[in-house]
């Protein structure tokens, strides 16, 4: 199966390790992947802003580069959940230049192909190539961060909201790493306060609710913070080490992908 | 944008932190009694459902059931008026008192009366209104709005009730004891019970089937008003209405499990027609429901029964306190509503969230309200109302992710981003960097770590 993998653009130029592991499992179970040198972003961060009018651009030039794979993989849910959510195709043979505005109803059936065919790297593992078997060691105690759009968007594992059968993708894949201690935390599925933009447009809040969220991890002694999206783990790391504190976070591809 | 905004409200909330966290675990605290409630009832999900399709069907057929409704209260003997805007309700309240001379009311919880801002206007004309719900009572005294549509006072703590309570009714200085206090404020309530000739009261439930209607209170306030005075006046707003009484069987159940994590309020009484010698009067509210019901994206949050589940579990919310809203329902539901009553002055709202999707989640009638966030973002930027700053960073970064070239030959890994990037722009008063330290920029991207090692 032809794989293409789509690195997130805060991924690639500030966290290439989750990109190289993410490669690194992709590879350990057989996909053939190609990582296509002209992406840049899903568009998030101006949809979430208000302007998916904006996104024309980024969603032409996502079609253009990932159409033609039977997959697309991504290691972040946050990003999944945009393009599946809010791509559209415009027809367009090559991409928008600055400010170019077009509506939001035009749509293609390669656009539709490119929302079904992207997994987030999880999903993939345990619904695709359904992964039984992880050989790889992590000997530490680690809480896990359910990101919200991951796990409310696109349903890695059951939200406490609900009433209804508990189970998780991420949780299952972890408990085969060897050595790992998952730890309880009082607030199993509470948001970060990162929001994109919103972690500045509402910095007080949002610094608050990360420094909550990384507290549970520390009451209950993590010694690390994993989760399936950097973007949540980037602002618990920035508050983890604004407070000189020795627990690090690590995406959860470095943890499937380590040898302890 | 003015002072006046969610971000800069919610900063100075933030400048008390100890208070933030008690804020927080106050609401996280009815949250779980929420959790624990629901979990009780293995149909819970069904109830869900069920909920949202009564009411959809409702909002489809609004008029219909409205004018069955106002014959059958009508065939009662109830007096149904109906209401455009605030104003007018206002106006149909304060003729009814002054057609019978009265100058002093009691007033039961109803959130429709404060975003008609009835109390001022009443007061304006020489009525006094004492707002009888303990805790509306409380922020009464205090001259200040509920922050929260069930918990008016959630954000007061005992010791500043017992400050209040000592200033305005003459408890001991220092006594804050709930339960003391609580005496207190009963006493207080009785003596207006009883004087008073008029009493107002919200809506839960309208029944088109029946044409009565059902009040939740947990302090019996609403039906001590009403049972003692001449006239009762009860004031909904138009979306209120269910088709039949047996559907209350799937609302009440779901009604206060979602607010307070009770099995259903203490009283839930029916009223349907006055009793002899009493007048009873309805008031329909329109006041932007109808605009708001034209609007095909964000009609469905008329279904509301405004249990404020959405409120308890908002990360946001417990953080920033009800007031941080600026409007009379706060919350993630009155950010979505909120906007429909006036867009430039609620643009805030729809961007005080972080979708992290917990609202819609605990939602009993399964509103959509994170979507709608996102939604009433793309409509406020469409209609203007963003920043000019923002407008430019938004080109500016939408140019360089649509464009590879330019993305790649930005600099050195990481360094446009930490330019450039919403969430590390360094523009000198660096909002991240403020509370957090910013990711160390790698060696090499990705791409350039691929390129090398892959091709």
């Amino acid at each position: 199966m032809r794989v293409g993998l789509f690195i997130p653009c805060y991924v690639d130029q500030l966290y290439p390790q989750v990109g190289i592991a993410t490669l690194h499992l992709l590879e350990k179970y057989g996909c053939e992947v190609e990582y296509p040198a002209d992406q840049t972003c899903c568009g998030q961060p101006m949809a979430n802003s208000g302007f998916e009018h904006l996104t024309q651009g980024c969603n032409d030039l996502f079609i253009q580069n990932f159409a033609a794979y039977d997959y697309i993989v991504c290691p972040s849910g946050s990003c999944t959940l945009h393009i599946k959510e809010h791509l559209h195709g415009s027809g367009a043979e090559g991409h928008g230049g600055p400010g170019t505005e077009k509506g939001g109803q035009l749509d293609t059936d390669e656009a539709a192909g490119v929302r079904k065919k992207i997994y987030e790297l999880v999903e993939f593992l345990t619904d695709i190539l359904k992964v039984e078997n992880i050989e790889a060691s992590f000997p530490h105690k680690v809480g896990l961060h359910q990101s919200c759009h991951g796990q409310r968007g696109l349903k890695l594992a059951q939200m406490t909201e609900l009433v209804a059968a508990p189970f998780s993708k991420p949780e299952k894949l972890l408990k085969m790493v060897k050595g790992i201690e998952l730890i309880d935390l009082s607030r199993k599925d509470e948001c970060c306060g990162f929001g994109g933009t919103f972690c500045v447009a509402e910095e007080a809040v949002s610094v608050k609710m990360g420094k909550d969220r990384v507290a549970d991890h520390l009451h209950h002694g993590a010694e690390y913070i994993t989760g399936a999206d950097m973007s949540c783990l980037m602002h618990m790391e920035g508050i983890l080490r604004r407070q000189k504190s020795s627990v690090r976070v690590k995406h959860i591809a470095e943890i499937l992908d380590s040898k302890g | 944008m003015s002072k006046k905004d969610h971000a800069s409200l919610a900063d100075a909330f933030n400048k008390d932190e100890p208070r933030v966290d008690w804020h927080d675990k106050t609401l996280w605290f009815i949250r779980e009694k929420r959790d624990r409630a629901a979990q009780k009832v293995p149909e819970w999900e069904w109830l869900r459902s069920t909920a949202s399709a009564i009411k959809d069907n409702v909002l489809s057929n609004l008029s219909e059931y409205l004018t069955q409704f106002e014959a059958q209260a009508q065939r009662n003997g109830v007096v149904v008026h109906w209401a455009a805007d605030a104003k007018e309700h206002n106006d149909i309240v304060y003729g009814l008192l002054k057609k019978h001379g009265v100058d002093r009311m009691v007033k039961s919880k109803s959130m429709l009366t404060e975003e008609c801002h009835l109390n001022e206007f009443l007061s304006e004309q020489g009525i006094e209104v004492i707002d009888t719900d303990l805790g509306e009572r409380v922020v009464q005294l205090a001259g200040e709005p509920p922050s929260h549509i069930v918990l008016p006072c959630i954000h007061k703590k005992k010791e500043e009730i017992g400050e209040i309570f000592h200033e305005h009714l003459g408890t001991p200085a220092g006594n804050a004891d709930p339960q003391f206090l609580t005496h207190a404020a009963r006493l207080h309530l009785r003596e207006k019970f009883l004087t008073r000739r008029a009493a107002l009261t919200g809506v839960n439930f309208a029944i088109a089937e029946t044409g009565e209607f059902v009040v939740c209170t947990n302090e019996g306030n609403a039906d001590m008003g009403a049972h003692l005075a001449d006239i009762h006046i009860a004031c909904m707003g138009i979306e209120k209405l269910i088709p039949l009484r047996e559907h209350l069987g799937v609302f009440l159940r779901l009604l206060t499990r979602s607010a307070t994590g009770q099995p259903v309020t203490t009283y839930s009484s029916h009223f349907r027609r006055p009793r002899p010698g009493q007048e009873m009067h309805v008031v329909l509210v329109d006041n932007g429901r109808s605009r708001h019901l034209g609007r095909k994206d964000f009609r469905n949050s008329l279904k509301c029964i405004r249990c404020a589940a959405c409120f308890n579990t908002c990360p946001v919310y417990r953080r920033s306190g009800g007031h941080s809203y600026h409007t009379a329902v706060a919350g993630p539901i009155g950010s979505i509503l909120s906007p429909n009553l006036d867009m430039k002055a609620y643009s805030d709202l729809p961007f005080a969230s972080t979708l992290c999707g917990s609202c819609s989640n605990v939602c009993p009638v399964k509103i959509d309200i994170h979507e709608q966030l996102y939604r009433w973002r793309q409509v406020i930027v469409q209609e203007g109302h963003a920043p000019a700053a923002k407008k430019m960073a938004m080109r500016t970064m939408s140019w360089v992710l649509s464009n590879p070239s330019v993305y790649h030959t930005a600099g050195k890994a990481g360094r446009w981003f930490m330019l450039n990037a919403p969430f590390t722009v360094n523009n000198g008063l660096n909002p991240w960097w403020k509370g957090r330290d910013m990711p160390e920029a790698p060696k090499e991207s990705f791409g350039q770590w691929y390129k090398k090692n892959r091709k």
